[in-house]
């Protein structure tokens, strides 16, 4: 059975054009991909992300629960601030990557991938010690407001001052007369906020985004543009440029993995793979012939496999240039290595970049 | 509601051809230029390859995904749109014109008849 969000009638009215996506009936795009990625860039956006999980520990311990349970540390944060970490197996590879809301050490609330409900609150049921945890996945609706002027366009609808709101920190309060968390974070590259709110409020708080953000240029954004967004700021897609079989070091998310916290799952396979050297690298490329990588292609050296392309996409903030994330070996790693991505039995050339794809200029 | 001229004749993958005496135009449907969403890459054969029936003969791709051309008849490419290198966009904004794809010589004329009629490709659409 497809799942629908609460959003779903609204999509089909604005002429969104729906796709099946993890189980849930989602608006791919609206009016154009390019048009709604370049409204994120430029002014507004607008995304229903209500298909996201949330999963909450309450409770004496529960910070020291989920700290025991994700690569970063909670211990770091003050209440107020969320984290951005991997629920990692026990090999250090992605069962899932997250966001942590620290509310206060006795109430942590994690956002996790809509593709990995079941499987994450499984796993923290399995591995959880000294706490349990509660899907509260039925209890949210989820707006993300992306661009420079989605601070702008939410001030404007409450009266918490969005100022004192700081990157990766969050608030309660009432946007649009409606109850929500105002959490300063985003999938983008962009300045933004997600709301969560109640589902049965969702609409009200879409709509009244969609009408206070006319003069700002705001667009709704479709699971099309989100992806494009999230390529070019190389921000990992989970199922593609990460999984159960690649290491957050792999990954390149080392700055997500606190080694010198207290035990986590994953921690010593993570601290032998450091040690050893890690092997394989995700990195960003630039196509220098003709053509867009994909997730899946092989990459080559000198005519042999050496990799594979995790993501890849024609860059809308980028002239559309050809830009690919993929693994290969540690020693083809490096900034200005060339490989080759075969693209339909066609080595197509390609050089590593710097990360971000995308600057703000 | 699709655009489908009632002069071409469609595949059942989303290309039309457009029958002239000694060739045929080749392109994707309006329905197909929508579904795939802005059109950013196109790869085509060069000028003299072989075309098979029913067999991909290039790629379009938009941001998001690509997509394989399928040719509606057998025969030898002509012609290849020059535009489409610098403004692949055109798939979009003019399916039926400016964005066309190829031309092919054809080597049967006999496989038209099995391509479908304006109609034809619209009840496709409608029961899909």
């Amino acid at each position: 059975m497809t799942r629908r969000t609460p959003l779903n009638e609204a999509h089909r009215a604005l002429g969104a054009r729906m796709v099946d996506f993890a189980g849930w009936d989602m608006p791919v795009q609206y009016s154009s991909l390019i048009a709604e990625h370049e409204a994120v860039r430029n002014a507004v956006g607008l995304f229903d992300v209500s298909h996201m999980g949330e999963i909450e520990f309450s409770g004496p311990g529960a910070l020291e629960t989920v700290n025991a349970l994700i690569s970063n540390d909670l211990a770091r944060i003050a209440d107020g601030q969320a984290v951005y970490a991997g629920l990692l197996n026990e090999q250090g590879g992605f069962v899932d990557d997250i966001v942590a809301y620290r509310f206060s050490p006795e109430r942590i609330l994690i956002c996790v991938n809509a593709s990995n409900r079941e499987k994450d609150f499984a796993w923290m049921k399995a591995h959880a010690k000294g706490g349990t945890p509660v899907d509260r996945g039925e209890e949210f609706a989820q707006i993300a407001v992306q661009g420079p002027k989605a601070a702008g366009l939410v001030q404007r609808l409450t009266r918490i001052d969005l100022s004192k709101i700081g990157t990766y920190r969050f608030a309660e309060g009432e946007v649009a007369g409606v109850r929500a968390i105002i959490s300063r974070t985003g999938y983008t590259g962009e300045d933004g906020f997600e709301l969560y709110c109640a589902p049965g409020d969702a609409v009200a708080l879409w709509n009244a985004l969609l009408t206070e953000g006319q003069q700002d240029g705001v667009k709704p954004c479709g699971l099309g543009a989100r992806d494009s967004l999230r390529t070019e700021m190389k921000y990992a897609l989970y199922g593609n440029d990460i999984d159960d079989t690649h290491t957050a070091l792999e990954a390149g998310l080392g700055w997500i993995v606190k080694l010198d916290k207290p035990a986590f799952i994953g921690k010593e396979a993570l601290v032998a793979q450091k040690a050893a050297g890690v092997k394989r690298k995700l990195v960003g490329f630039e196509l220098t012939g003709a053509g867009i990588p994909r997730h899946g292609y092989a990459i080559h050296k000198d005519g042999r496999p050496v990799g594979e392309v995790t993501s890849g996409t024609a860059a809308p903030s980028l002239g559309k240039k050809a830009i690919g994330i993929g693994y290969v070996p540690a020693e083809l790693s490096s900034e200005g290595s060339t490989f080759d991505v075969d693209i339909r039995g066609r080595a197509v050339p390609a050089v590593v970049v710097k990360t971000p794809f995308y600057k703000k200029p | 509601m699709s655009n489908i001229p009632s002069d071409l004749k469609y595949t059942k993958e989303h290309e039309w051809a457009r029958v002239e005496s000694d060739k045929v135009t080749v392109g994707i449907t309006d329905h197909a230029q929508n579904t795939l969403g802005d059109v950013v890459y196109v790869e085509l054969p060069k000028v003299g390859a072989t075309v098979t029936e029913g067999q991909p003969f290039g790629t379009v791709e938009s941001v998001k995904a690509v997509s394989e051309l399928f040719a509606p008849i057998s025969g030898k490419v002509l012609e290849v749109n020059p535009e489409l290198e610098s403004s692949p966009e055109d798939v979009n904004a003019d399916p039926y014109g400016d964005g066309w794809l190829i031309k092919i010589a054809p080597s049967d004329t006999k496989q038209l008849d099995s391509l479908l009629s304006a109609a034809a490709y619209a009840k496709l659409l409608e029961s899909a």
